[in-house]
């Protein structure tokens, strides 16, 4: 727990020594309020909610979130840093964890820099503050989605291009997985029951559960599992290449 | 408990290739191991076993009574890396870099502190405590490395190539630091500077193609050298012809070899038979004037020649 911490901690001061922390807020901030306002119709929807800002988020960080995971392991393999960091006296697990909650706190951060819209749509008129919270719970759970499958996808290889494409391509198959083109690819000859269980693995099904602002332990269970999956398999790769 | 490190057994294949065959060896308190052997001889993945980067295809090494496939945390608590051209995160500064190795090895507050600023010192880093590591020249960056790895003032040392990069006068420093640490410690370091064998390790493994081809003091390896108590003259090279004939005359001597060398001298250098001392014959004919011979030294050995031969061979 303690070496978690200090590797937390190192992660999340890494993230702000170089300008890679600034640009991505700038373009996360930017892009989510662009988003909400000329997409969403935040103005002309005419009702106290946030819907129009948290719908985009699945799309948004299909492009942002592999950005931030792309680094965790492929720049350690590729700087040869991970033999120090490797021989340090912490587990992998305990690396893994800590890298992983890093990144996820970075994403805390950046969803918590779009307080003004909630600020906003308390000025305009009297929103359900508890839906609004439920979305952002909603809003981190994807965000630690997307990054553990990131994180296990950068163990695999040196280069941060390779991990960024194919977690965008594996965050993007998540996140469509409910919709008619993948699940139209499935019907045709899977029974029903496949079918089900691909479209209870979309990102969006579950997320637009939870910004309704009903809380289902189902969903959290989802997202709690697929985390966990990813960083057991990330753990994995990392010892499985950490030397190649 | 002097035997601090032993390694049993240990092999690596990568596929078809053996990297590291069956090597075994210990290292005892105050012991500095050189580790030598060509690029590829396998150095870098001996190291990366012993501390627990890479994991052995068998054997296994054991590092104050902790075996390493068993309890790797605590071998590497007792082990201080320096791995292979001295990683470090670059856009750190070496005091965050410091900093972040003091706490995940255990150390809090002023202790911390007290560490960080010891080991800066015995490196001789302080003066650029503040910059990011990677505005940093070559030879601070190695230093840095170095710093991480004796923060913890580690019972065993593990350096790879710890003088790569550095200027004669921090190869120096590094040399004395090593020493002064030495008495308390085991300390292994690769490298392919001969040198720094001489310069300050008590004993030598030369490895060649994963395998154990020579394990002693310095001075044996220099003395299967055939340089070994070989005698070398300076002379006006006019002489030389006279000389050489003098020379190889002398029952003890099995042959000479001469080199010319500059301002109308010459060097002969003749070779003892069974490298058994002749400097007691070659003085008699040094001792006469008509000979010119300007200085005559017995050589101890030359470690380069008996690297050579024992990894080449081999071949």
């Amino acid at each position: 727990m303690r070496n978690i911490c200090h590797i937390f901690k190192r992660e999340l001061g890494g993230y702000f020594a170089t300008p890679v922390a600034y640009v991505f807020l700038v373009i996360f901030l930017g892009m989510a309020g662009a988003f909400t306002f000329y997409l969403g119709n935040f103005f002309e929807r005419g009702q106290a909610d946030l819907s129009s800002f948290f719908v985009f988020h699945p799309w948004l960080y299909l492009i942002l979130i592999p950005a931030i995971s792309m680094r965790l392991w492929a720049e350690e393999r590729k700087s040869g840093t991970i033999e120090l960091f490797l021989t340090l006296p912490i587990s992998i697990g305990e690396a893994v964890l800590g890298k992983f909650l890093a990144a996820w706190a970075f994403c805390g951060i950046a969803l918590a820099l779009t307080f003004p819209i909630w600020l906003t749509v308390n000025a305009l008129g009297n929103p359900d503050n508890g839906v609004v919270l439920a979305g952002y719970i909603g809003s981190f759970l994807l965000a630690g989605g997307f990054l553990a499958i990131g994180s296990a996808v950068s163990a695999a290889t040196k280069s941060q291009v390779i991990a960024f494409v194919v977690s965008a391509a594996i965050c993007f198959l998540f996140t469509v997985s409910g919709s008619p083109l993948v699940l139209n690819f499935f019907s045709g000859w899977a029974p029903q029951a496949i079918v089900d269980v691909v479209a209870s693995f979309s990102f969006v099904q579950h997320f637009n559960a939870i910004t309704r602002g009903v809380i289902d332990a189902r969903d959290l269970v989802y997202f709690a599992s697929l985390i966990a999956v990813f960083l057991f398999a990330n753990a994995a790769l990392v010892d499985l290449k950490k030397s190649s | 408990m002097s035997e601090m490190l032993s390694i049993r057994n240990l092999s690596k294949r990568f596929g078809p290739i053996h990297a590291v065959d069956n090597v075994s060896f210990s290292v005892k308190r105050g012991e500095v191991l050189g580790f030598l052997g060509p690029n590829g001889a396998g150095k870098s993945t001996t190291m990366k076993m012993i501390t627990g980067f890479l994991a052995p295809t068998s054997g296994t090494a054991v590092v104050c009574d902790h075996d390493v496939l068993k309890e790797p945390v605590a071998v590497k608590a007792k082990i201080g890396y320096l791995p292979e051209g001295a990683p470090a995160y670059p856009d750190m500064t070496p005091a965050a870099f410091l900093g972040f190795i003091a706490g995940i090895r255990g150390y809090s507050g002023g202790k911390k502190d007290a560490r960080i600023e010891r080991a800066a010192r015995l490196v001789q880093i302080e003066d650029v405590m503040n910059q990011p590591i990677d505005t940093l020249s070559k030879g601070f960056k190695r230093r840095v490395g170095l710093a991480q790895a004796i923060l913890h003032d580690p019972e065993v040392l593990i350096l790879d190539e710890p003088t790569d990069g550095l200027d004669p006068n921090q190869k120096h420093e590094v040399r004395t630091l090593i020493q002064n640490m030495a008495r308390d410690k085991a300390i292994i370091i690769s490298t392919h500077i001969l040198e720094e064998v001489d310069a300050v390790c008590t004993r030598a493994i030369i490895i060649s193609r994963g395998r154990v081809v020579l394990d002693g003091t310095p001075d044996q390896l220099a003395a299967r050298s055939r340089y070994h108590n070989a005698v070398s003259v300076v002379l006006k090279a006019r002489a030389v012809p006279v000389v050489e004939t003098l020379l190889r005359s002398l029952p003890a001597v099995a042959e000479t070899e001469k080199v010319d060398g500059m301002d109308g001298l010459a060097c002969v250098t003749a070779f003892a038979k069974g490298g058994r001392p002749i400097i007691a014959e070659i003085s008699q004919i040094a001792r006469d004037p008509a000979n010119t011979i300007e200085e005559v030294r017995v050589e101890r050995g030359r470690l380069d020649e008996v690297f050579r031969t024992v990894t080449e061979t081999r071949g």
